[in-house]
């Protein structure tokens, strides 16, 4: 938010901008490494409207968070001015809330997530009795994970903050119709998430669908006790919905056809609907829904092909689509598929493909961008290879645990996809270590790879050397390869950020400290049960600034002075 | 009692073998003079020294006395002229036949009236059924009268000794054939119609598109007084009433040991008669209902319990009324508490005051009209409506209420409708909350009550005593 308003402040006044970028290096410079400036600054900072002031400390924040702080310090102008900038709060404790409000009244998003307990008198005091002049300038707020506050806490938040748009109340599992009710008189709300909320019943539902009619994203996930009622009602009165989320809930045949009727839904997700069956998808009208985008239908259990072939003449524009753990896949229903012709996502996760099924995507989703296969049964090289020969526009493949596939496949599909971005195929047992290095050969685009207990080895990870895009690694138990072979990921890899060695047991310190030297942009590093790995691993990778995930379980030889780094 | 029937009968018995012993005139002197006695005074005092209790009604039983009275008149004039004619022009055969219908109707009628009569005092003697037999009361008055009998809802055959004793030609057979029925109507009055009502019936009977073919029922009507009587078994040495011959069982071990034998606890067993005896069905006394045996599209009631249900929900005042709505109203108490199960519990509301029995209605209601928001019961709301109060004063202001109610109440026991000031007094709850001031509360509550607001010391706790002191002075004023 604080970007986006700052890029409308550039908008407004292009001719400042360049001035505030040569005045901002000079004045970030000056002022972040001067926490006590001379009196002598403060007139120049009077000077400079507040616009310009808080591009210069846009500046400073993303060069270094703390440097606000040394500035606000400075001066009480300093102080004034960074008050007047903060947009976001993120407190640590909900008792600082009040406090935290009364110092930056212009504050927009307020992030509750890190305080565990948010009591209601803590919202309440907060948002009520602080800056009681002005209602409070907060249009986001985030208590998903807060715990403790009830209805009164939510009903304090309504009237104070008349400009709230965005309101994420998830995992309240205690709040009810009551809580409910009081979020419905947030006129403006355009966001809401009330997954997890148990006591949730079809009034609750109803008061939030009558309150808040500008809603554009709603998200009623795990609400077990709403049912068609309220989801109808729902449908009838936000209109403006585009994303929504009913998973698990009681959703059945009778208001699934309203919710699709909304006139300007992109997404739906239905994860784990058992209430979805045949009948609901069958009951749609033929293209009911033209602007839906993305449908997720993952893991409801009582659909199958029938229902998925008849539901997809209502949905003609189509992008995304997951059929996940639903139901076996046919070549009859892979081929209604060629009513959506806009397909660029397939996600069939965990199903059974039947005799000629793959072979039918590749004849019919042609404009395929992404298809996950992982953990499908029947899946084998003839059909593989057949689809993947036609699929041209693939960039990304998921085939873990398609334990049938052998190097016929992999030399058919790294052949067809050299522009490929991502693959994933952990677990393909068959595949061997000579067929591995023809990825790294022709795939020079990848940017994720999941080779993750694979044949792999150094070769192989040579070959891989060339994808100099590579974002993501994993190659977790991969016992053949060696301090060598990670030398060369270290050396051509440079914008690595994620890497997972999991187990690889032949690994020792000299390829980590190859890996930390080699890949500064490391943020997440696995290195669990590498057990040769010790401390001066750890003291290479404290190099790697924005390394926020480090996993060293079972790691014998390490000691607290590799942790101390 | 016995007396009167003794006398009904041995009256009948009489005009009847005067009618048909036509040649023999007899001076119909002694019978007009032994009319009057009968007529009133043995219901005018056994009901009053019997049954001081029971709900009949002098006035109508006076009016059909008289009725009777009127009724033997004209049969007397009748045959008085019978005699007379027989006495001048010696025996006009074709002219005493040409009567002789008419006579046989007029005393067919005077029986009914007579009967129906009796047997509405009959089950106010909380004992018998009006449709046991005159004979059976003739034979066994001293039970019936006596808290000793059980009530016996069926309709008892003619005994052939009663039979022989009114000599009864073919016209009367047909006419206790109507009573086993239950066919007499206190409402049938008209003299020469009873015969063909009779017929008529029988083809409605026929008519009807009942489940059982009109003939393989026996059809029993019970009397009003008789449903409505609230025991149906009566101990014999004690009088004491019960609703199940198993409580009157176990209440009769207490009178000897002769009724602790296991034999005299079991329940009896059904009769051998019964079980080819017909099926039994049931007709509603109200004439005009549908369950009434003269209903066009009549259809019977098929036990005891369901005539006793029916006649109390149609064609009885419904006394018992709901206590949470205080609008529907129920004759019988069951009723009333299925009723009161989900009164108020289920109420859905919407914002705008509009309330729902079911869920369905409201959100369909909410959809049709903008604007319209389900709204929560009242509970919840009041907790969560002092949310705008101070945190710390939360503790406070949810209980005030509930002092505040309770001082309410008795102040309010004062006044005639506690119910409606309670109400009052939750609407303005809300308000009160929000501005959690309990002074202007205080203020605004007395009026409201209509006592004199006594102004309170501002201290809270002070009040429902204080209320409590004025409403006890408003009692002694």
């Amino acid at each position: 938010m604080a970007a986006a308003a700052s890029h409308q402040q550039q908008h407004r006044h292009p001719k400042r901008r360049r001035l505030a970028l040569s005045l901002s290096l000079s004045l970030s410079l000056s002022l972040s490494f001067s926490p006590s400036p001379a009196p002598a600054a403060a007139p120049p900072l009077d000077t400079l409207a507040d616009e310009l002031l808080f591009l210069v400390l846009d500046r400073v924040a993303q060069a270094d968070p703390r440097a606000l702080k040394s500035f606000a310090l400075a001066s009480r102008a300093c102080h004034a001015a960074e008050s007047r900038h903060r947009r976001t709060l993120r407190p640590l404790r909900a008792d600082l809330l009040p406090a935290a409000l009364a110092r930056y009244p212009c504050a927009t998003h307020l992030d509750l997530s890190l305080c565990a307990r948010v009591p209601d008198a803590a919202l309440a005091s907060a948002l009520v009795s602080g800056p009681s002049s002005c209602p409070s300038a907060l249009r986001a707020v985030d208590l998903s994970r807060s715990r403790g506050f009830g209805a009164a806490g939510v009903a304090a938040l309504a009237p104070s903050c008349p400009g709230l748009a965005d309101l994420d109340l998830s995992n309240g599992v205690d709040l009810g119709d009551a809580a409910a009710a009081e979020v419905a008189r947030a006129k403006g709300l355009r966001r809401l998430s009330l997954a997890r909320w148990k006591p949730l019943t079809d009034m609750g539902v109803g008061c939030v669908a009558v309150g808040c009619a500008e809603l554009r994203e709603l998200s009623l996930k795990w609400c077990l006790g709403v049912s068609d009622l309220g989801i109808q009602l729902l449908a009838l009165k936000c209109r403006k919905l585009t994303r929504l989320d009913l998973s698990y809930t009681m959703i059945t045949k009778d208001s699934f056809p309203a919710i699709t009727k909304l006139p300007n839904l992109q997404q739906l997700t239905l994860v784990g609907c058992i209430g979805i069956d045949d009948d609901a998808l069958g009951s749609l009208d033929k293209e009911c829904s033209k602007s839906l985008q993305v449908l997720d239908m993952s893991q409801c259990q009582n659909i199958t092909d029938v229902g998925v072939s008849s539901m997809l003449k209502s949905v003609p524009n189509l992008l995304e689509l997951d059929l996940s753990y639903c139901c076996p896949v046919t070549p009859s229903m892979v081929r209604s598929l060629q009513k959506i012709p806009k397909l660029r996502t397939l996600k069939l996760e965990g199903c059974k493909f039947m005799t000629d099924g793959l072979k039918a995507i590749g004849t019919s989703c042609v404009s395929l961008r992404e298809l996950s296969l992982s953990k499908c049964s029947g899946v084998t090289d003839t059909e593989l290879s057949f689809a993947v020969s036609r699929l041209k526009n693939l960039l990304k493949l998921d085939i873990t645990c398609c334990r049938n596939i052998t190097d016929v496949s992999l030399a058919a599909l790294t052949s067809s996809f050299t522009s490929l971005i991502s693959l994933r195929m952990e677990s393909c047992s068959r595949v061997s270590s000579g067929a591995l290095q023809l990825i790294g050969k022709h795939c020079s685009h990848l940017e994720e790879l999941d080779l993750t207990d694979s044949d792999l080895d150094d070769e192989g990870l040579k070959a891989l050397a060339r994808c100099s895009e590579l974002l993501g690694l994993k190659i977790g138990i991969c016992l053949k390869i060696s301090d060598e072979g990670l030398t060369h990921i270290g050396r051509s890899c440079p914008k690595l950020r994620d890497i997972d060695l999991y187990r690889c047991g032949g690994l020792s310190d000299d390829g980590i400290i190859q890996i930390a030297q080699g890949c500064p942009m490391l943020e997440s590093i696995n290195l669990s049960y590498c057990t040769e790995i010790t401390d001066r691993s750890l003291i290479s990778l404290s190099k790697c600034a924005k390394l926020n995930t480090l996993e060293i379980r079972g790691c014998p030889r390490v000691s607290s002075i590799g942790l101390s780094k | 009692m016995d007396l009167s029937q003794n006398h009904i009968h041995n009256q009948f018995a009489a005009n009847l073998y005067y009618q048909f012993g036509s040649d023999n005139p007899f001076p119909s002197m002694g019978t007009q003079q032994q009319f009057p006695p009968f007529t009133s005074p043995p219901f005018d005092a056994s009901p009053s020294t019997n049954i001081p209790h029971m709900d009949w009604n002098p006035a109508t039983m006076l009016d059909n006395l008289t009725f009777i009275e009127e009724k033997i008149r004209q049969v007397k004039d009748v045959i008085r002229t019978m005699v007379d004619s027989g006495g001048q022009l010696s025996c006009h055969q074709g002219e005493l036949a040409q009567k002789q219908p008419v006579v046989n109707a007029d005393l067919t009628c005077l029986i009914v009236q007579l009967i129906s009569t009796a047997g509405s005092l009959l089950p106010s003697l909380k004992n018998s059924s009006f449709l046991s037999h005159p004979a059976a009361g003739h034979m066994d008055m001293a039970n019936h009268v006596g808290p000793s009998s059980g009530l016996v809802p069926n309709a008892m055959t003619v005994s052939e000794e009663n039979k022989e004793d009114m000599c009864s030609p073919e016209d009367y057979e047909e006419l206790f054939k109507g009573w086993t029925d239950g066919a007499i109507e206190e409402g049938i009055e008209i003299d020469n119609v009873l015969v063909e009502e009779q017929d008529m019936k029988d083809g409605d009977e026929g008519i009807d598109g009942e489940n059982l073919p009109p003939g393989s029922y026996e059809l029993l009507q019970l009397e009003k007084d008789e449903i409505l009587a609230p025991h149906t078994h009566f101990c014999s040495i004690c009088g004491k009433g019960f609703k199940r011959d198993a409580n009157l069982r176990m209440h009769m071990r207490g009178h000897g040991d002769e009724y602790k034998s296991p034999a005299a606890l079991a329940k009896p067993p059904r009769d051998a008669s019964a079980e080819h005896e017909l099926v039994k069905r049931y007709s509603c006394p109200s004439v005009g209902c549908k369950r009434n045996k003269l209903h066009k599209n009549f259809q019977p009631l098929k036990t005891i319990l369901c005539v006793k249900n029916h006649y109390k929900r149609s064609h009885c005042e419904k006394s018992y009324t709901c206590s949470r709505c205080h609008t529907k109203k129920f004759s019988i108490m069951a009723d009333l508490k299925t009723h009161e199960k989900h009164c108020g519990r289920d109420k859905w509301l919407c914002s705008c005051g509009t309330s729902f029995s079911r869920k369905d209605k409201l959100f369909a209601h909410v959809a049709l009209f903008q604007g319209h928001t389900p709204a929560l019961p009242p509970e919840e709301p009041k907790t969560c409506s002092d949310q705008s109060s101070h945190a710390g004063s939360h503790q406070e202001s949810t209980k005030v209420p509930n002092s505040m109610g309770s001082s309410f109440m008795w102040g309010a026991s004062s006044g005639d409708n506690n119910a409606l000031d309670i109400k009052g007094f939750d609407g303005c709850n809300d308000d009160f909350l929000s501005t959690a001031n309990f002074g202007s509360f205080n203020l605004s509550f007395g009026p409201a009550d209509g006592f004199t607001g006594e102004p309170s010391g501002g201290s809270f706790s002070m009040l429902p005593s204080e209320h409590f002191q004025s409403a006890q002075k408003k009692g002694q004023n």
